[in-house]
Parts: structure tokens; sequence; C-alpha cells
């Protein structure tokens, strides 16, 4: 193969001839493929976790403070998101509601994930007519919407922190129910299940060794995206002013306050709206990448 | 003498893969004649394919096709635009592809599917291209060719999908005629039928260009012969020459490694048998011992097809296989010899009849007492990729199999997923890697490392060579007569392919539809078939005759 | 192998008539949920019936009570109230609201042509928006691929209250394209539209994007550029259709999840519709109309799947058993 020989001698020579541009432009490329975007989700994923925890090292003013003469001010150095209709600084605001909103939408993810595992499992792991049952029900529940379902239930117990939980939590589980038992009943009918049965393996060690981890481990960035979807629908139930009521400093309150005033003040929404799509990519993406870290370990 | 329809030299092609440049096919030439037959002999990454599609402009996004002379019809074709591709393919050059199933679109009816190379190329109206599929297909030997023709793929047999196939490559009757693996994963039946397809159109004055693994299908149509591996063309003459007095040790492997009922009792492989495989300990000891390892009696198994109607998958199935034998089951697809397997195995439950293994009822006891005597039956299956854990890395896969209550701790059980590497001639470097970064032949060596890890008195294998390359095959079927010969186990094989049978079996049985309709020694049933679909499926082997085809020349 | 033909008038009947049942068992289940919803207020119900439309929370007298309990049927044994509920359905009737006493159906059916028109039209354009992004991103250059593969994602987790008030800041008072408070006109629909649709196509997209570029890889895309097609070509003609498959799939699902989405968008541009309805029964605890809302969703959700798992079972038998 002549072809093959004549190009590796030209790289050579080129090598030995132009080290430094070629290699800065290599490590420059090799620098750029970098992940990015991981390194942003988890620096975001930070100053999160520090605004629940001790918001007040984050936030330039105490967000009580009623200031009405700079009421309805635009994003300006003095306040970075603007203030809103009582003139109390809305970046504060929304460092100080990030704990009562993560934990609202952790705990959502966590009722619906919970409640999905259960479903999902029993549909296709149970014995016959108990999976049929259960398996119905997931169909039927799953004909509401999610944010119906939610709707529903909040009617049913009034709207409040806890409801939200609990209404998020019911609205997300069936769809993620459908898609664990989905997984579940592939790998159930896979060869290698089969394989394992040919050797004589009893069926809870081919279930806890097979099923369940080759079924649930492609969902891990399902769950970290439900974290983010969680908190999307809370603040979207508190928008409708269905979930935590104002003055609440909680992100979806704020929404709802700011609903009235859409037309001469837009960043009351736009950029608390801006915050949540923000969690949201940043679980999207840690969760993607958790996902391919976890099958990449067996390359 | 007229110029060659196609002339090519010194073909080169290379894909950039992340930034890297990696050389594919590396110098092939060669002239096409007119009526002539061109045939590229390889195994798996030897390059052929790529060098077909590369001659039409097809290689692929990332290649990078050079060449010192490709001319098609005396036309440099190498500085052509897209436009002109697209004028000259399908009206200058035809392509095959295999399996219609999934070459020809699922989704359209199969007349559209001929049809439209008219279409591209503005071939008469709509009425005159509606007749013209009629007659194309009429020609391909397609029986009520204007009902066939608004039916889809998966509607028509599969001799017929693959006639269909042929009709829409030949739409425009190119003189040149591409036909890449055009056999492969059919029926030896259909075939038969494809390849004297292809023989009248070369005698109808077309060259064609064949591109396949198997011998004895190229032998048929070739005049000249290439024989490439790894990008490389290793021997290149006529036919005559190369099959009948290969010059390069590995077209003489390749020859070597067909199985047939002639190569019983003879190494296939140069590759020596791995020493251990020699010392394969016998069957772990049971309380019945004499009699047959498995009596299976009127076996019988139907399923529902999702259009509600009833097949009889398995219908009044019986056989023995006694301790060291080997019986095995041929058929075509839907012969019912798969699902006989797994009736064996336990995996599917049967509707009548009964299966005792060494002497004790096995198919009447439920599934919780069959458990701890499944150690005495193993199944090695057609894909192992599939029948592995994605997540686990070989020493995984086979301390699992290694029965717990002879090996208690975990150092033992990893000795001797050690020692049964060695059977199977793999190294313990083999353990920490995964089965997806193995090659087909190292990861069927380690399904059948698995399958004797429990010291079984019988082993089933399904397709179990099915999927490797002829070279590889070989290397494994001297591998599973060496492991019988020392260690005494029993298997069930079961294959479409005769030659296989032929070579492997004891005794064998032939199926269709679900019925067994011959059994006997190999010696007597290639030689003297007596029921009829016997016959045909003995005549329909490709003769690889080398006498004859020196003749022939 | 003996085999019927798959073809057979017969088949094809027996398939249908297995998914009707089906459906019909799923619309009796969402049927029998709803119910069990609404006897889950707390407290008595009479109680809070009347708290609900005065308003407040007071002391009922029994007189008081006892006309609500004749009026709505509440002092019935569960299992009477449970088959008239269900006897009523099939009959259209979704029981009478809470708050104002008026049958359920007429205070839905006044506002529901105005929602089911954005959602259909959400539908129609997520598909346009789809059909050509996919087509124009999918099966080339890594690079393309990746970023197609995260706008989908992107797309479809943005929320709709802040999707439709930004599109609502830029193109009707910024750009001054089309009406703020939203009219019933065409103008009036486009905005709310896309705020629908942009989510719906992004998720969409992602599952259409993967089946495409696996039908780009199969050989018969191969046979059909042997035949002189250009690589335009090959991906209309012959792959889209592929693609699109697990995408009419989840319209049945998509006409409930736009329906739902509504809720929100009329919110935000003012539109009228069956959302602000039922925002406002949320809020007031009147659980016929929330209950009779949502089961008419499920009940479209139900409805539309049906049609189009018989659609697919009488075109294409082999679609339908896959």
């Amino acid at each position: 193969m002549t072809g093959t020989g004549s190009t590796t001698s030209t790289a050579a020579t080129a090598d030995a001839a132009a080290t430094p541009p070629a290699s800065r432009r290599a490590a420059l490329s090799r620098w750029a493929r970098r992940p990015w975007g991981l390194y942003a989700a988890i620096a975001f994923a930070g100053v999160l976790a520090l605004a629940a925890v001790a918001p007040q090292l984050l936030a330039t003013h105490d967000p009580l403070v009623l200031d009405y003469p700079h009421s309805l001010h635009g994003p300006s150095w003095a306040n970075w998101f603007g203030t809103d209709e009582s003139g109390r600084d809305l970046y504060s605001r929304v460092v100080f509601g990030a704990r009562e909103s993560l934990l609202i939408g952790l705990g959502a993810a966590a009722v619906g994930i919970v409640l999905a595992l259960l479903l999902g499992s029993l549909a296709a792991l149970a014995i016959k007519p108990a999976a049929v049952v259960v398996d119905r029900l997931v169909e039927i529940l799953f004909t509401f919407p999610a944010l119906l379902l939610a709707l529903l239930l909040i009617a049913i117990s009034g709207p409040s922190a806890v409801t939200e939980i609990f209404a998020v939590g019911l609205g997300t589980a069936p769809g993620y129910a459908r898609m664990i038992r989905g997984q579940i009943l592939s790998a159930k009918r896979s060869a290698y299940v089969e394989a394992a049965t040919a050797l004589g393996h009893s069926r809870r060690r081919i279930v806890f060794a097979h099923i369940l981890p080759n079924a649930l481990r492609p969902l891990v960035a399902v769950f970290a995206l439900s974290v983010g979807q969680s908190i999307v629908w809370a603040s979207s139930l508190s928008f409708l002013g269905l979930g935590v009521a104002p003055p609440s400093s909680e992100w979806g309150a704020l929404l709802d306050a700011g609903r009235q005033y859409i037309v001469q003040a837009g960043w009351l929404i736009v950029v608390p709206g801006l915050v949540i799509v923000a969690v949201a990519l940043t679980a999207t993406t840690i969760g993607r990448h958790l996902q391919s870290a976890l099958e990449r370990g067996e390359k | 003498m007229s110029a060659p329809r196609l002339k090519v030299e010194n073909l080169r092609v290379a894909f950039t893969v992340g930034g890297r440049r990696r050389e594919v096919v590396g110098g092939v030439s060669f002239e096409l004649a007119s009526g002539e037959c061109v045939a590229i002999v390889g195994e798996s990454g030897s390059g052929k394919s790529v060098t077909a599609r590369a001659l039409v402009g097809l290689a692929g996004r990332t290649a990078r096709v050079d060449a010192d002379v490709l001319e098609i019809h005396a036309a440099e074709v190498r500085g052509f635009t897209a436009r002109q591709w697209q004028r000259l393919r399908g009206l200058e050059v035809g392509f095959i592809l295999q399996d219609a199933l999934v070459s020809l679109d699922p989704l359209r009816r199969v007349g559209a599917e001929i049809g439209e190379a008219l279409r591209l190329h503005r071939w008469g109206t709509r009425a005159s291209r509606a007749s013209r599929v009629i007659e194309l297909l009429t020609r391909v030997g397609v029986p009520r060719a204007s009902a066939r023709a608004r039916q889809r793929p998966d509607q028509l047999s599969g001799g017929l999908r693959q006639r269909a196939l042929i009709a829409s490559a030949i739409a425009l009757d190119p003189d040149i005629v591409i036909a890449d693996e055009p056999t492969t994963a059919l029926d030896v039946t259909v075939q038969a039928q494809v390849l004297s397809e292809l023989e009248a159109m070369k005698r109808r004055g077309a060259s064609l260009i064949l591109i396949s693994h198997d011998l004895s299908v190229v032998a048929q149509l070739a005049d000249q012969i290439l024989v490439m591996r790894a990008g490389e063309v290793l021997e290149q003459g006529s036919a005559a020459q190369v099959l009948c007095a290969p010059a390069h040790e590995y077209t003489r492997a390749l020859i070597e490694a067909v199985p047939t009922e002639h190569t019983r009792g003879s190494r296939l492989s140069p590759v020596p048998v791995p020493e251990a495989a020699l010392g394969a300990p016998a069957p772990a000891p049971t309380s019945a011992q004499a009699g047959p390892v498995l009596e299976a009696r009127a076996l019988s198994k139907s399923f529902r097809t999702p259009d509600g109607g009833i097949t009889r998958a398995v219908d009044d199935v019986s056989f023995d296989l006694g301790a060291g034998e080997t019986l095995g089951i041929v058929g075509e697809s839907g012969s019912g010899k798969s699902t006989t397997a797994r009736l064996v195995l336990g995996l599917e439950s049967l509707d009548s009849g009964t299966v005792r293994l060494l002497g004790q009822d096995w198919s009447g006891i439920p599934e919780r007492a069959r458990r701890p005597l499944r150690r005495r039956i193993s199944v090695v299956s057609q894909d192992p990729l599939s029948s592995f854990d994605p997540r686990w890395n070989v020493e995984r896969i086979l301390v699992d199999a290694v029965p717990r209550s002879e090996y208690r701790s975990t150092a033992a059980r990893k000795a001797r997923a050690v020692e049964l590497l060695g059977f199977v001639g793999l190294g313990p470097e083999v353990l920490p890697r995964f089965p997806h970064g193995l090659s087909g032949g190292q990861r069927q060596r380690v399904a059948i490392a698995r399958a004797l890890a429990p010291r079984p008195s019988l082993i089933v294998l399904d397709e179990a060579v099915s999927a490797l390359d002829v070279t590889v095959q070989a290397q494994i079927l001297d591998l599973l007569v060496a492991v019988q010969a020392s260690s005494g186990v029993s298997y069930l094989f079961i294959s479409h392919d005769l030659g296989v049978i032929g070579h492997l079996s004891d005794r064998m049985l032939v199926m269709k539809d679900g019925v067994v309709v011959e059994t006997g020694e190999p010696a007597e049933i290639f030689g003297n078939p007596q029921h009829p679909y016997t016959r045909e499926l003995i005549a329909s082997i490709p003769e690889f005759d080398p006498a004859a085809i020196a003749a022939r020349k | 192998m003996t085999r019927t033909s798959p073809s057979s008038w017969r088949a094809i009947a027996r398939q249908v008539a297995r998914k009707l049942l089906s459906a019909v068992v799923v619309l009796w289940g969402a049927a029998t949920v709803a119910f069990f919803a609404q006897l889950a207020l707390p407290g008595d119900r009479a109680t809070a019936i009347l708290n609900i439309r005065s308003g407040q929370a007071q002391l009922r007298t029994p007189a008081e009570l006892a006309q609500i309990n004749e009026q709505y049927g509440l002092q019935r044994p569960v299992i009477v109230q449970y088959l008239d509920y269900l006897r009523g359905l099939v009959g259209g009737d979704f029981g009478n609201s809470y708050q104002q006493y008026r049958p359920v159906t007429a205070i839905i059916g006044e506002q529901l042509g105005a929602t089911l028109t954005l959602s259909l039209t959400a539908i129609v354009f997520a598909w346009a928006l789809m059909v050509v992004w996919v087509t124009l991103t999918a099966g080339r250059s890594p690079r393309l691929r990746a970023l197609g593969s995260l706008v989908d994602v992107v797309a479809a987790g943005l929320p709709a209250y802040w999707l439709g008030i930004i599109l609502l800041l830029v193109f009707a008072l910024g750009l001054r394209w089309f009406p703020v408070i939203g009219g019933t006109g065409v103008n009036g629909l486009i905005l709310p539209a896309l705020t629908l649709a942009i989510p719906l196509a992004g998720f969409m997209s992602q599952s259409t994007r993967t089946e495409f570029e696996r039908a780009l890889e199969q050989p018969f895309v191969i046979s059909a550029r042997m035949r002189g097609m250009s690589d335009t070509g090959v991906r209309i003609r012959h792959v889209l259709r592929h693609a699109v498959i697990p995408s009419v799939t989840l319209s049945g699902w998509a006409l409930g999840a736009t329906l739902s989405g509504a809720v929100i968008v009329e919110s935000i541009f003012s539109r009228p519709g069956i959302g602000n309805v039922l925002v406002t029964a949320v809020s007031s605890q009147d659980l016929p109309v929330v209950v009779g809302i949502v089961t008419l969703v499920a009940v479209v959700y139900v409805l539309a799947n049906l049609l189009v798992d018989i659609v697919y079972t009488v075109v294409d038998p082999r679609l339908a058993a896959s």
C-alpha cells in the first residue's frame, strides 16, 4: 500500500518543520472540545445550593424591604433584575426564594419517581393478575395530562406548597411509570435474561442482577430531567395562582405576582422564568453527563 | 477487442473518523468486459463492500476515494458531480443489495420501488412505466406480476422478494450490474433461484461484479476472482486459476475452511486447536448413566400469528441423542428447528409431547424443579452479544456461570473462569474486557466457555457458527470437535447450513414446516436422499467442484 | 408453517374490535377515577357546596343541607350515585356545577370551541416545525446533529408561560405584528399556538430524529440512491415516512397535552376558552366542572389514540402489530 506510506512520511516531515503552530492548534482544539456545558451546569448548581443554604451571602438587598419610589424599575446596576411593584429588589427575592422553590421541585420529583418506580415495576414484574390491573391503572391515569391531574388534586385539597408537591408528583408519575414499565419489559424479554434462565438462575436473582439494573440505568438522565421538569410544572401551577401564594419569594409566587404587570414590567416574569429554565437545563445537562459516565464505565 | 465496460486501476478508499484518516481499501485494479463476471471475495473487514460502493460514488460522506483510473463505459468518473452520478446510477450501473426485506422500502409497494428508477430517469409515461414494471417482474420469474406489484415486500415470500429486488436494479437494463452479497441470509433453495437469475442476466449480455464471502456461490458465476483481506488484494486471476490452483495461503485457507459432508473428521483450519481443549473434563456424573442423553417424543407447539391465524411451528417431532454424539437438525427458515431447540431447553412450553433428559422427566416438571437440573444442559446461540448482559465483562459473565456449590470462594470461581477460557483458546487477558470490544470469533469462544462452565452432558448449539466468517467458523468447528472428543459431551446442533451439519453430525434430521421429513446419517442423506424436499435441498447447494470449473473455462 | 393471509378482513375486524374494547375499559376507568375524585372532597359535601356557592365558610342549617342533598342526590348509596354518574356520562351529562347550578356540559360547551381550535392549530404548527427541522438537521455532520439534538431538548423543556410571555413581549408589544389581547381571529391565534407548538415540536423531534437517523442507515436508502435518487430526494420520499411514525402515535397524546397546555396559554394571552373556566373552578373547588373538563380531555385523548390505531390497522396491519 504505497498510499499510506507516502502520507505518513509527509506528515513526519511536516511535524518536524512546523512544531509551534501545529501543536498550538491541536492544543486549542482539545481545549475547545472539553465539556464546557457540564462545567457551567456544575457551577450554576453550586450557586443554587449556596442560594438555598445561605441566601444572605448572595443577595444584594433585603428582599422584604419595601421601596415604593423605586417600584417597577427595569434591570439596572442598582437592581440587577429590576424591582417589583412594591420596590423590592427582584434579584434578592429570587435568591431568597431558591430554597422553597428547590425544595418543592425536588420533593415533587421524588414523589413522582417513587410512585413511578412502584407502579412501573409492579406493572412489569408482578404476577399476571396484579400486573394487568396495575398496568391498566397506569394507562388510565396516563390519559389525564400531567397538569390536569395536578389541578384535580389541588381542587380537592386546596392550594398549598405540600399539595403542590404531591400534585406535580402525581401528575408526572404515570408518564414515567409507563417508561419504566417499557424498559423493564424489554429487559425481561432480552436474550441475556433468557441465557440466565437457561443457566438455572432463580427468578429473584435474575430480576436484581439483570433486569432492574439494565432497565433503570438508561433512566438516570430521565430522572435528572424530571427534577427540572417538576420545578417547571410547580412554577406553572403557581403562575396560575394555584400554588404557593404571594408575598412568598418562591419563584412561582413571583410569577403569579408579576402577571398583572406583563405589559409594563415584563422582566418580573421573564427573569424568574429564565432562572427556572436555567435550573431545568442544569438538571438535564448533569443528568446526561452522569448517564454517559455510567455507560463509559464499561468500554 | 472492444473497450472494457468498467476499468479501475489502483482504487484507494480512506475514511476520516474523529479527525484521523484510516485507509480501508488500497490498490484494487481490474477490468470488466462485456458479458463477464468479476467476483470480489473476502471476509468481514476485507473492504469488498466499500470497493463496490466506491465504484458508484457511494462510499459514504466521510470517505475519500482515489484512483489512477476509474472509467465506466470509457468515461472518466473520478471528477463526477452529484448530478452526473445520479444520471449514471440505475441507468448504466445497477446495484443489488442483500436481503430484500431491508433493501426494499418496507412501507412502499414493490411496484413503486421497481418503478422508481424509471421515474427518476424520466423514462416513459406513468402508464408505460406501470406496464414496464409488470414486464420486469415477469422477466425475473414472478408469477401473477400485476397482483404482486401492488404488494409490499413483507407480503411476498423470500424468493419472490429477492427477485423483485433484482427487477428494481435492472429496471433500465443497465449493462453493468453490481451484486453485493445477493444471496447471504437467504434459504438455500432461494439462493439457487437468485443465482440462476444472475446467470440468466449474464447470458443476456450484462456484465456482473459479484461481491461475496461464499466461494461456492462465486464459483458458479465468476470468470475473474479477486481475493481481498484487510483492504488489500491478495490474489487475482481467472476463476479456474484461483479456485483450483490458489497461489496465496489465505486463498487456500478460505477454500479448505468450507465444511461439507466430505470434510468430516478432518480439520478445517490451519490454526491449531488449543491444547487445553484436549483436556476438557467429562460432564458431571449423574445418577442415570446408561441410555440416551436426550429423548424427545412427539413434540408439538403452535403459535398465534398477529392476524389471528395459528401456525404449527413444531409438529410431532421425535428423536434421541446419545452420549458423546452430535445430532444435527437442518432446515430453512420457518422449518421449526429453532423452536425445537427452545422446546428442548425448556425455554418454550410444549403443547404436547415429552422430553426426558438423562433418563429423567424434563418437560413435565415445574420450572422450580427444573432449575437445579439446568446445569446438565447448556446453550450457545447465534448472536452471543445479545446473550451477554451488556454491562458485564468477560470475567463476570464466566464467574456467574460457574456453579456456586462446587466453587465456593470468589478466588476459586475466578480460577475456574481462567481455566474455561483456556479450553476455548483464550488467555486470561480477556477477563477484564467487554464482549462488545471482542471480535465475533472471540465472543463465540466466550459463549462456549460459558456453556462448558457447569460441565453439562448436552450443549444445544443454535446457529452457533452462522454469523461467523468462514475462516473463524472453521476454527470454532475444529474447537467443538476437539472438546467433544476429549470430554464426551453431546451436541444438538441446529443450522440452516447443510455443509456444517454434514461436517459435524453423526446423525441428522431434515425439517420442513415443523415436520421431520428425513433422518439418517449424513452419508446416506447426502448420497441418497429419499424425500423430495431433501432432494431439492441437496440439489440447491452450489457446486464447489474445482475440477468442473477448470473444465468449464 | 401454515399461515392465514394478513390482509383478510376478518383479522382486521378482530383487531379493531379488540382496540375498541380496550378503549372502553380505559374510558370506564377514567370515569371511575373522576367520580371518586369528586367524592374525595374533605368534609361533608353539602356543606362544601354551599361554602363554594357563597364564597365563605359558615355553619349551615339542616334545611339548607337537605335542599342541597336533594338537588345533587348526595344521600343516596355510593353505588347508586356511581351508576347514575356513569349513565349520565354515556348520555353526555357531566353533572351540575357546584358554583352555578348549571350543567357542566353547558359551561364547557360554551368555551370548548376556542380551545379546540387553538389546540389543533398548535399541533399543525408543531408538525410543520418538526418536519422541516428534522429533515434539515438529522443525519448530517456530527456537529449539526448535536446542535439539532440540543435544540430539541431545550425547546421541549421550555415552560409555556415563559415562552408565551417572551413571544408576547417581542412580537406583540415590540414588533407589533400581532394583537396583545387575543382576539378570536386568525391573528390572535398565531402566538398562542406557537407557544404550545414549540415545546411540542421539540418533544416530537427527539423521537423523529432518532427514527430518521436509524432509517437513514437502512439498506433500502442505499438502494434508492443506487437508482439515481439524490440525497434530498431520499430523505423526503423514503426516510421521512419511516421517521414520522412515532410522532403519529404521539399525536393522540399531543392533543391531550395541548388541551391542557391551553390552560396556561389562554391565561397569558387573555383568550377565551375552557382554560379560564378550569382555573376558576379549581380555585373555587367546583369539582364537577374540574372533573368534567379533566374527563373530557381524557376522553378526547383516548378517542384520538383509538382513531390513530384503527387507521394504522386498516392501512398497514404490519405497523399495527409492531
